[in-house]
Parts: C-alpha cells; sequence; structure tokens
C-alpha cells in the first residue's frame, strides 16, 4: 500500500473516532443529570448558590458566598495556603483607575 | 494527473519522516501531550462552567449577607419585613447554613437547617427529607455516607458534636443520590431547629437572608434598594454567582492560565526550535531535490505536508485523547488540581458540552504556526542555489 494511502486511512479513522465522540457526547449530554427537574428542583428549595468541587476550604466550597479577601483571611498578605486556592483566580480590578462617583443624602 | 503528483510528493513526505523517525515520533508525542493537556483543561472547564450556570440559575436572585469588621456575620431575621417592603420583592427566607469540621475523618460538610424541605418526593434523594421539627434526624450527601471510617445508610446513626461539646445523635433517613453529587456531596440537611441547637446560634438571627424577586429585570434595584435600607449588608446577585463560575472556568481563570501557560511556552520553544533554521541534513536533502529537478513550489508543498502530518496527527491524537480522560475517565489527572485538601469531593460524572468555538482556537493556535515554522526556513533554503545549500 502506498504510504499516502495509508495516511489517508489513518486521517478518516481519527475523524471516524472524533464523530463517534461527538454522538457520545450528544447522547450523554441529552441523558445526563444535570437536565433533570429534580436536581433543579434540590437547587431551588434548598437554596444552593454554589458546586461541591472542593471542600478544603470555606472560600473554596462556596466561592460565591466568601469574603471578598478570603483568599488571605488569617493576616494580611499571608500566602495563599490551599492548593484549589491557586484555581480560584483573583478578581476583576478593570474597574480600577475610573471615576467613582459618591452620592450623600 | 494533478492528484497523483499530490500523493506522489506525500508518499515522499512521509518516507522523508519515517527516515528520521525517532526525531519525529518525539516531536509527535509532545505535541500530541500539549493538544491534549490544552484540550483536556477547555473540555473540563467549560463543562463544569455549563453545569454551573444550569444549575445556580435556579439559585435565590439575591442573598443578603451581614458584614462586619469586614467578616460575614449573622444577620437579624426581624429585618425580612422591611425588605418585603421593597418593590419587587415577592419572598424572604432566611438561610440557615455552616461548616461542620469532623476530626474523626478530617472532613468538612456543609450542614444547612431546613424548615419545609418542599423535596419530599424528589428521586434524587434515597429516603425523605427531615421535616420541620424534627430534632434528630438528618439527610446526608452520598460522599458523606461513604466517608465515615464505617459506611453509613438509611436507619444508621451520625452523630455530631455541638456548641456546648455535647453529642447530639442523628438518625439518616435519607441519601442524596449519586446524580446530585455535584450540589449535595458534603451536604447534611437537618430541621432548623435541629440546626440552631447543634450550633448555637441565638433566636431571630440566620446565616443570611434568600430574597426572591420575580421579575429578572427588578433585581439590580431591589439589591440596590436593601444595600440603602441596610448599609451593612452585602447583597450578592445570582448573575455575580454564576459570573464567579465563569471567571473560575473562563479563558482568564487560574486554572486554564497556569496549565495553559506552561503548555503554550512548550509548544513555542518547539516551534520557535524549527522556524529557526533547519538541520544541515534537511538542507542537503532540499539542495538534492532542487538539484534533480523539483521545483521551489515542490519544496514547499513537501514542507506543508511534513508540518501538516505532524501537526494533525498530535492535533487529533491529542483531542480524543482529552475527551477519553475527562468524559470516560472523569479527568483523573486533573481532578486532584481541584480536590486539593479535600476529603469530600463529589465524583466527576461531567456533562459532556464541547464548546467548538474553543476546539477551533486551539487548533489556529497550534497547527497553522507549526505548518508555517515548517515552510517558512524551507522557503528560505530552496530559493537560495542548490550548490551552496548543498554545501551548507
Amino acid at each position: 500500500m502506498r504510504k499516502s494511502t495509508a495516511f489517508f486511512i489513518f486521517i478518516t479513522a481519527n475523524l471516524a473516532v472524533m464523530a463517534a465522540l461527538y454522538i457520545h457526547s450528544l447522547t450523554a449530554v441529552s441523558k445526563h443529570p444535570v437536565f433533570k427537574k429534580e436536581i433543579k428542583e434540590i437547587a431551588e428549595k434548598l437554596r444552593l448558590t454554589d458546586l461541591v468541587l472542593s471542600t478544603d476550604a470555606r472560600y473554596t466550597r462556596h466561592p460565591s458566598q466568601a469574603d471578598l479577601f478570603s483568599a488571605f483571611q488569617d493576616f494580611p498578605g499571608s500566602i495563599e495556603h490551599f492548593p484549589t486556592g491557586s484555581v480560584i483566580p483573583p478578581p476583576d480590578f478593570s474597574y480600577m483607575r475610573t471615576e467613582i462617583r459618591i452620592y450623600g443624602n | 494527473m494533478a492528484i497523483n503528483k499530490h500523493k506522489n510528493i506525500l508518499d515522499y513526505t512521509l518516507q522523508s519522516l519515517l527516515r528520521r523517525k525517532f526525531k519525529n515520533t518525539g516531536i509527535i508525542l509532545v505535541f500530541t501531550f500539549i493538544i491534549f493537556a490544552v484540550s483536556s483543561i477547555i473540555l473540563l472547564s467549560y463543562s463544569l462552567k455549563k453545569e454551573a450556570g444550569m444549575l445556580l440559575k435556579y439559585s435565590p436572585e439575591i442573598i443578603v449577607q451581614k458584614i462586619l469588621a469586614g467578616r460575614h456575620e449573622l444577620i437579624s431575621t426581624k429585618i425580612k419585613n422591611e425588605i418585603m417592603g421593597i418593590p419587587g420583592v415577592s419572598k424572604v427566607e432566611p438561610r440557615y447554613w455552616g461548616y461542620y469540621y469532623d476530626s474523626g475523618v478530617r472532613a468538612n460538610y456543609t450542614i444547612i437547617g431546613i424548615g419545609v424541605s418542599g423535596i419530599e418526593n424528589n428521586r434524587l434523594i434515597k429516603g425523605r427529607m427531615p421535616s420541620a421539627n424534627e430534632k434528630n434526624a438528618a439527610a446526608i450527601g452520598r460522599e458523606i455516607a461513604d466517608a465515615r471510617i464505617i459506611k453509613k445508610d438509611i436507619g444508621d446513626s451520625l452523630n455530631l458534636q455541638n456548641s456546648e461539646g455535647r453529642w447530639m445523635e442523628f438518625k439518616i433517613v435519607g441519601i442524596f443520590e449519586s446524580d446530585s453529587e455535584i450540589l449535595t456531596a458534603d451536604l447534611i440537611i437537618i430541621s432548623e431547629s435541629a440546626f440552631k441547637s447543634l450550633v448555637g446560634m441565638p433566636e431571630d438571627t440566620a446565616t443570611d437572608l434568600a430574597v426572591r424577586v420575580a421579575n429578572e429585570t427588578e433585581i439590580p434595584t431591589a439589591a440596590r434598594k436593601i444595600k440603602e435600607l441596610f448599609p451593612y449588608s452585602r447583597p450578592i446577585l445570582r448573575d455575580e454567582v454564576i459570573r464567579t463560575y465563569d471567571a473560575v472556568f473562563g479563558w482568564r481563570s487560574g486554572l486554564i492560565l497556569a496549565m495553559f501557560a506552561g503548555a503554550l511556552a512548550a509548544f513555542i520553544i518547539l516551534a520557535w526550535d524549527k522556524a529557526t533554521g533547519l538541520s544541515a541534513e534537511e538542507k542537503q536533502e532540499i539542495g538534492i531535490l532542487k538539484a534533480i529537478g523539483w521545483e521551489t513550489s515542490d519544496i514547499l508543498e513537501m514542507k506543508f505536508w511534513e508540518g501538516l502530518v505532524i501537526s494533525l496527527t498530535s492535533f487529533m491524537c491529542g483531542l480524543i485523547l482529552a475527551y477519553l480522560h475527562i468524559f470516560l475517565l472523569d479527568g483523573f489527572l486533573f481532578a486532584p488540581a481541584l480536590k486539593g485538601w479535600s476529603v469530600i469531593y463529589p465524583h466527576f460524572n461531567l456533562a459532556p458540552f464541547i464548546d467548538f468555538y474553543q476546539i477551533a482556537i486551539l487548533m489556529a493556535i497550534t497547527v497553522l504556526p507549526y505548518i508555517a515554522s515548517t515552510i517558512i526556513p524551507s522557503w528560505k533554503a530552496s530559493i537560495t542555489d542548490p550548490d551552496t545549500v548543498m554545501r551548507g
């Protein structure tokens, strides 16, 4: 067999595997529990605000509810000591150097 | 005829690549690994981001926390009526929740105290939820059931130490099924009164308040009014909650940035090494091909095929392996980064959402530059006189 033919067969086989994985993703997504009304009901009725991704620190268990400077909660300037802390990015500072207006009563 | 010419050049290219099989196999392996690492992050983070967005859109529109000296503090439930008076607010419910460190298994649990749960007939709960005034009943997350030294099941008991040091015994009446783990893995649900006596929470206080606003457009106004009425409060909007997860799993996230930066640096070194010059052997090959009558365009086509064979093979293999890693093998290589020191963590059963836009970008920033970095130095060599090139 010519080498170019073997290469095209290899690429076609890869494309076939990718197509099969895409079909797998479509069927798996449609059957996934995230679409079940029961899990939505749990989130709504228990008034949950965060996913259980890490439970090693308060601010990684509930990143949306944490103090604004919770990554340095022990004392200012203390280094981050939970590994998952490196996954949580720093806050958005894009508002810096913009004018802030304060309206009194 | 024309196609046959291209096939002949491809045949020659593959033969040429096989002559340097150790070098080229090495490049394909490194390239595949880089694509695998970056695609895994893209698939994992996009899937988690989609799941977070789909589930958390059912969380309360506004959470009102009390802030004291920069820290979260218990909030008075007496302000409920004043918040109810704000136009647009349809419901204000206190949330009773906190953490419990179990020194036996060195795990943190999230404990929630509830009134009437409203999820009595939920198929994702084996058993039932504790009723409003039940003192000694608990529903627990699947991972807590597995994390205690002896596996727990319905009918077993769970002992927790209260704020006065006394042990409280809870009968397990329900266990969340594994399909809900992403939300419930570490939860212990007990009644509101049991929660208050467990943690010693004073009367008329709650952890925070959940505010329901019927009309989506009125949420920011309601939050602003809450802040005006109670300057010590911190209203957290549902959009902010979802944005937090967008940030965690977005392009600029710590997870992607940390891993992507390393992979990108490795790829740049690889491409730079290729782009800065050809080896003496490769130059000689180009010179000989020119001398036996190959056109410059033929040599460029050969180099194009060379770049395409290596980069496309690596891209496809890397992408397929990444899919298998994240969605069929539960992301076992990356999961430890998220788990950190957690004792309790969910077993990821991610929904395989695929973002074709991100995959296309990944292809554009890896395959195309690699082909370019293969062609450009060869173009320089192929326009030089063959005799000069062969002599080096």
